[in-house]
């Protein structure tokens, strides 16, 4: 029943955001609503840790470790973007009525990416996929100059491509489910046939959503666009498209890798690490050479969605631990990363890193939380990204997938020296001419306290329902 | 209906929807790959009742009738009412590849879509998926490649439902008995698909004076600036 409050509610928040007569009202609903969802999936993730599953239609919404860990990181996000809204729009936006489209907006967003784990049947789930890009075409483009909406027709023209490819292989997977004699069209349903499905068929409609939706996921070579979303939508929407959209859709993938490894001659757990490694790779160098720094946390994200692909690739349960580690830990830092990109695009209105220098001077907050956001998405102790960067390297070598750790550990540590080089210099740098002292927005510092909490916390203490969660996910994972 | 007659029949609908693909590549016109769309999801929905009316499939007729209202007349409506009449009336003066080149092009994927099938109809057991899952790779094959080839904003998004047609095409042979909740959730989707980047379309041609989106090139590179 909560999950079908859960989806309700920011359809609801939608809906009165756009007939609101003030834009403070529909700032408002949606952080009521954004709260009341994180509540929701709090308790949902507590009772699936101590039933296991929750499910609220047989066959249709339902979730087990991994969707409620999906669930429970989307509404922390979406939570922490709407705080984030606020001051951001108070900042940039004066027009009422646009404010209140951004609002409608970002909840039908926020209600399609949630819908992608709690929904248990996979045409809904490719439904809703879909949605995803659709809900959030007029955020990336939501200054509407000339480089946001070239950033939005790319966005939409090039996933959507990819969604009808995926399409055709969620046609041929249920092709195959019938063939082997039908059964509910959910993943449980699919696990159950997966051993009866003709391997051809799997295989190939393996491939056709591994292709399909890792170019939602930014998986290279499929990624051109993401840079370019990512860094021209408003930056609170950034953590919701970096931090929580890309894994949502990574989700439905990972799902499939043990259900495809069931094909014979098709090496799933391969496929997946090539494309993974590949995306790592050429991520690592092209942080290496960014001018901007939103662009250098987009590429950050196509560098985290490839660790975490090449370590589902693995196999092994303490690889799909390593797996669920990384999902969390990614959605939590990058989302804290964006933030603090979109407090120093507040205080210098560039996105240039040459530009941005002395920040700790102009703003310690901001500074001191770019540099902590930097060290964090790079994966340094005592961060949460290093513990699960370290699981899946553990993992991988106990499998003896020497050489993919070896080429994982040199990437990652590639991408950490580019990340820090350029944070390096926009912190500490010597200004060019002498600049003011920017105060933030309060919604904004809210915002930044509470995004940088689970960051510092989790990396030194994970609480036992937490913990409890993560294994649970990674059991979805083995299956 | 005798069995061989529908094969044939659907044959023939197969064979017309495969030319309206190819058409999409090498159509100058903005109002004629509209067309071109028209005929195409009339053909999708014709396959359907052909396939569902021998014997009786109540589930693919409805399937029919909901891709018969939803795509030849609400999504052309919608996309009318989304932009500005100009946008219809624009040509694609310059291909990116030649027209000749690219049926060639086109030839060329429609022979692999057939080679990609042949392994996957080793399982089928009717004679409709033999024609439907090829032809249907084939259109999803030509709807990416026309989406890269083409320069213009409307046949672009044209490209892409035709992508979703023809992945639908091969799916009213190989799934029938998907859920109607989710036959109906995707022609909502296809709807929404339609109204988002026919506003887009209508904003980039506010903001930039024309819909050629192939000549924003703004963020190409990395090392501008």
């Amino acid at each position: 029943m909560i999950l079908i409050a859960a989806l309700a509610l920011p359809l609801i928040a939608a809906g009165i955001s756009f007939i609101a007569p003030k834009h403070s009202i529909a700032s408002s609903v949606t952080l009521v609503s954004a709260c009341a969802l994180f509540g929701i999936s709090v308790s949902a993730a507590l009772s699936v840790t101590s039933a296991g599953e929750l499910t609220a239609i047989s066959g249709w919404i339902s979730i087990d470790g991994l969707g409620a860990l999906m669930f429970l990181l989307i509404s922390f996000v979406g939570t922490i973007g709407a705080i984030f809204s606020i001051g951001y729009l108070e900042r940039t936006e004066v027009k009422s009525n646009r404010a209140r489209q951004y609002y409608a907006n970002y909840n039908l967003f926020l209600f399609s990416i949630l819908s992608v784990p709690l929904f248990a049947e996979l045409s809904m789930v490719w439904i809703v996929v879909e949605l995803t890009t659709l809900f959030s075409v007029f955020l990336v483009g939501y200054t509407a100059d000339r480089r946001a909406l070239e950033a939005a027709w790319k966005y939409a023209a090039l996933t959507l491509m990819g969604a009808a490819i995926a399409l055709l292989g969620f046609l041929i997977l249920f092709w195959g489910l019938n063939t082997a004699g039908g059964g509910a069209y959910t993943w449980e349903g699919l696990r159950n046939a997966a051993p009866h499905i003709p391997p051809a068929l799997l295989g190939t409609s393996f491939l056709l959503i591994l292709v399909g939706f890792g170019t939602k996921v930014g998986l290279v070579p499929l990624h051109t666009w993401l840079p370019d979303a990512h860094s021209q939508a408003p930056s609170p929407v950034c953590l919701l498209l970096s931090g929580v959209e890309t894994s949502a859709v990574l989700y439905v993938i990972l799902r499939m890798i043990p259900i495809a490894s069931q094909a014979n001659g098709l090496n799933a757990g391969t496929w997946a690490q090539v494309f993974g490694l590949l995306s790592v790779g050429v991520a690592a160098f092209l942080i290496l050479q960014v001018r901007d720094y939103k662009r250098l946390f987009a590429f950050s994200t196509v560098e985290h969605m490839g660790i975490i692909i090449t370590a589902m690739g693995i196999g092994s349960a303490g690889a799909a631990y390593g797996t669920a580690y990384q999902l969390m830990a990614h959605a939590l830092t990058k989302s804290l990363s964006f933030l603090v990109a979109g407090l120093v695009l507040l205080s210098f209105a560039t996105r240039n890193i040459k530009d941005v220098r002395g920040l700790i001077r102009v703003s310690p907050l901001a500074g001191g939380s770019l540099l902590i956001a930097g060290l964090a998405i790079g994966g340094a102790p005592p961060f949460v990204v290093f513990l699960s960067e370290f699981s899946i390297f553990r993992a991988g070598i106990v499998a003896g997938d020497y050489v993919v750790v070896g080429l994982l550990a040199l990437f990652v540590g590639i991408a950490f020296f580019g990340i820090m080089w350029h944070i390096g210099q926009m912190v500490f740098g010597e200004p060019k001419e002498e600049m003011e002292r920017v105060t933030l927005p309060l919604s904004s510092r809210i915002a930044l306290v509470l995004a940088g909490i689970p960051v510092l916390l989790l990396g030194v203490y994970l609480p036992e329902p937490l913990h409890k969660l993560l294994h649970l996910a990674a059991v979805a994972l083995t299956r | 209906m005798p069995h061989a007659l529908g094969s044939s029949l659907n044959a023939l609908v197969g064979g017309l929807f495969l030319l309206t693909s190819f058409a999409m590549v090498a159509t100058r016109q903005v109002r004629g790959c509209l067309r071109m769309f028209i005929y195409q999801s009339i053909l999708l929905a014709s396959s359907a009742f052909i396939i569902g009316v021998h014997p009786v499939y109540w589930h693919l007729i409805a399937v029919g009738m909901i891709n018969l209202l939803t795509k030849p007349i609400l999504i052309p409506w919608i996309l009318r009412r989304a932009m500005p009449g100009r946008i219809f009336t624009r040509r694609e003066v310059s291909l990116t590849i030649n027209a000749t080149t690219s049926l060639l092009i086109a030839l060329g994927l429609t022979v692999l879509s057939y080679f990609i099938a042949r392994p996957l109809l080793v399982t089928a057991h009717t004679n409709f998926a033999t024609v439907n899952l090829p032809i249907g790779i084939a259109g999803l094959l030509l709807g990416g490649y026309t989406l890269a080839v083409r320069r213009e904003a409307v046949p672009q998004l044209l490209a892409l439902l035709t992508m979703e047609n023809s992945a639908f095409y091969a799916g009213i042979a190989i799934a029938p008995n998907l859920p109607i909740i989710s036959e109906l959730a995707v022609a909502f989707d296809a709807l929404v698909l339609a109204f988002v980047v026919g506003l887009l379309t209508k904003l980039i041609h506010e903001r930039t004076g024309h819909t050629e989106v192939a000549r924003l090139t703004d963020l190409k590179e990395e090392a501008k600036q």
